[in-house]
């Protein structure tokens, strides 16, 4: 049975169900339960649900630490920006204990932030910073763009035995959406086909998604005909659903927050060009960032943004309705 | 809580050493010089590749702690791990063959001499990036401290330039705030990598570093097994009763540099005379001397088996077998 919640209840819903199903999953981070009528701290108690000090560095690294010895952390890390403060414990210890000890270890943990605030929170605090986790062998990267897939990517987060990076969306977190009750799980590397389509294919992530879908149905109304392809994990990706759409329609468009040449448009792009080229009929085209820090100005701020009429705009350019730009 | 901060060389003798716990020590002592200066040798000769940082001199800090630890209490070490490894337990032929890439490696030749991991022996990590070890240890130490009614601990072992870091900061205040019975074991050999310790910070001891966070600390003479296997014994009981953390400060001579090939301009060697009073292979030969348990004849035949082990172990690495190109990919997700 499902029913219409938030996005952010979503979230906790699984932390909780997973925290029930599961004696050895522990929560912690800073400001997690700061109240013993906290209702995590209330059903698991202070050993399972702690507040950690300000320490990135040794909050990650801890959690490596209680992996290897049979629990499966969560920590909560509130911004994904926080995560760069532990950099060495986030790329050098905890995808790569595994494959430096020939296989002996294996490292279940869980970094649970957010990212892409761009609500006036200017440069620190609005990134969508994601592909630098991306390409790190080791970790896995889930982003959810609703309420469902925020439910069902945290529960498989916590069940892999590898670190993921479950990343949630800060302006999506009052977004409702129908949210199956109960045990649910989303497997990673799957992609969801938003909306069918014939024409073009649209690929975007987290944010985007809504705005892709936002793109469709302009275009519609132009007799346009657009698939939406939202991949939910990036590590692992989904290239055959990618490409098999690309296949029918001939025209690709990825939407993304990130910066353009540190976006996950960028690498699959490179996916895209290196296996299905001959599918295409017109260049593939990225709506991103602009290489840009996030500016605080609010119409700055919607100016380096991607949003429905730039992702409408490049659909145009590849069809061939549009000039296309320099 | 009593500090002790004696100078290499005048270090005093805390509680008696037994007979089968002296010649025990020296034997792995024996075993992990052995098996360094072979590693030294084969690099010379450029039958070796890689990062390698070795222990000489150091010896005696990794026999004392760790023959008192059981294969269940986790040890994390560093880029300096061979002596913790062999200490703990893990097999020397699989150690050789691991620094030599060979697939038979403790780590299948992944890994190499800074990342040893052997967990059937509790030797659950080693890390290149100086002081990354630590906050691991302090999830280990809360993993034993949630475990019902075990009383297995964790050891961490880190150098004096691991101390200046952040991270050090970060773990010491969380395992002080938690109270959790892990054991740091610092090796103070008072060089950080290529400069000396005292450029690098003003505070000349470990030990008050951790004064604020009312750890149970301690200085000893690191050449002095005895003094290092009183002092962890005595932490190793608080630790066991789920009292902690510890710090045990154990002062060093780094024998060779930082790395093999290591040029070390920026320092003297010491004279013979010198490195005999800071070698913990020779000071406790001369103490089991003296005490009549050990004749000159049975110390040989120590040092000789020791040799033979190395020279068994590096055949049996080059006789080892490679890595194929369907296991390059195999261990990056579980």
């Amino acid at each position: 049975m499902a029913r219409e919640i938030p996005y952010i209840v979503a979230v906790n819903e699984a932390l909780q169900l997973e925290m029930e199903r599961d004696p050895t999953v522990i929560f912690y981070g800073q400001d997690v339960a700061p109240s013993d009528e906290d209702p995590l701290v209330k059903a698991f108690g202070r050993d399972r649900v702690r507040v950690s000090p300000i320490s990135e560095t040794a909050e990650i690294g801890m959690a490596v630490g209680l992996a290897l010895a049979g629990f499966r952390p969560v920590v909560e890390l509130l911004m994904a920006e926080f995560m760069l403060v532990a950099m060495n414990q986030v790329v050098n210890e905890a995808p790569r204990l595994r494959y430096m000890s020939g296989g002996q270890v294996k490292v279940p943990v869980v970094f649970k932030a957010g990212y892409g605030f761009t609500a006036g929170w200017a440069g620190q605090h609005t990134g969508s910073i994601y592909n630098m986790f991306c390409g790190i062998p080791g970790l896995k990267v889930a982003l959810p763009s609703t309420p469902a897939d925020a439910k069902g990517l945290f529960a498989t987060a916590i069940r892999d035995d590898n670190p993921v990076c479950y990343l949630i969306h800060y302006l999506l977190v009052l977004e409702h959406g129908d949210v199956p009750e109960g045990e649910y799980l989303v497997p990673f590397g799957e992609a969801k086909i938003r909306r069918s389509g014939s024409d073009v294919t649209i690929v975007a992530t987290g944010w985007t998604v809504g705005k892709a879908l936002q793109a469709a149905e302009l275009l519609a109304s132009e007799g346009i005909d657009a698939e939406v392809i939202d991949p939910r994990t990036l590590q692992p990706l989904d290239v055959p659903t990618i490409l098999a759409s690309v296949e029918k329609t001939g025209h690709i468009v990825l939407a993304d927050q990130a910066t353009r040449h540190a976006s996950a448009a960028s690498f699959i792009a490179a996916e895209v060009a290196e296996h299905g080229f001959s599918y295409l009929r017109a260049p593939i085209k990225l709506v991103t960032a602009l290489d840009a820090t996030v500016p605080y100005s609010a119409p700055m701020e919607a100016f380096v943004l991607p949003d429905e009429h730039k992702i409408a705009g490049a659909v145009r350019e590849v069809l061939g309705e549009a000039p296309v730009a320099a | 809580m009593p500090e002790t901060a004696p100078r290499p060389g005048r270090s005093r003798a805390q509680s008696a050493l037994g007979r089968d716990a002296a010649l025990e020590l020296l034997e792995t002592m024996w075993r992990i010089r052995c098996f360094e200066e072979r590693v030294a040798k084969l690099v010379r000769n450029l039958q070796l590749q890689g990062l390698i940082h070795l222990s000489i001199g150091g010896e005696g800090v990794a026999a004392g702690v760790c023959r008192q630890l059981r294969d269940d209490d986790a040890v994390y070490s560093g880029h300096r791990a061979h002596g913790h490894a062999l200490a703990k337990g893990a097999p020397m032929d699989r150690t050789m063959a691991e620094l030599m890439g060979s697939a038979d490696g403790l780590c299948r030749g992944l890994g190499g001499s800074m990342h040893l991991v052997d967990t059937e022996h509790g030797l659950m990590g080693a890390t290149g990036v100086v002081g990354g070890n630590l906050p691991l240890a302090v999830g280990d130490a809360l993993a034993a401290k949630l475990e019902d009614g075990g009383d297995r601990v964790t050891v961490v072992f880190f150098g004096d330039g691991a101390v200046q870091a952040g991270h050090f900061h970060e773990s010491v205040n969380l395992a002080a705030l938690w109270q959790l019975p892990l054991i740091f074991v610092c090796e103070n050999n008072g060089m950080a990598e290529f400069t000396s310790r005292a450029e690098h910070t003003p505070v000349e001891r470990v030990v008050d570093v951790v004064a604020p966070y009312r750890f149970d600390r301690q200085t000893v003479d690191g050449s002095d097994v005895e003094a290092v296997h009183a002092a962890f014994g005595e932490q190793l009981r608080g630790a066991r009763r789920r009292r902690g953390p510890f710090l045990l400060e154990c002062l060093t001579h780094r024998r060779r540099g930082h790395y093999e090939g290591d040029q070390q301009s920026y320092r003297d060697a010491l004279d013979d005379a010198e490195w005999a009073a800071r070698d913990p292979i020779a000071r406790l030969e001369a103490t089991a001397r003296e005490r009549r348990w050990l004749s000159a004849q049975r110390a040989q035949a120590i040092a000789a088996a020791a040799e033979e082990e190395v020279e068994r172990a590096v055949e049996r690495g080059r006789g080892g077998r490679a890595l194929t190109p369907d296991q390059a990919a195999r261990y990056v997700y579980a």
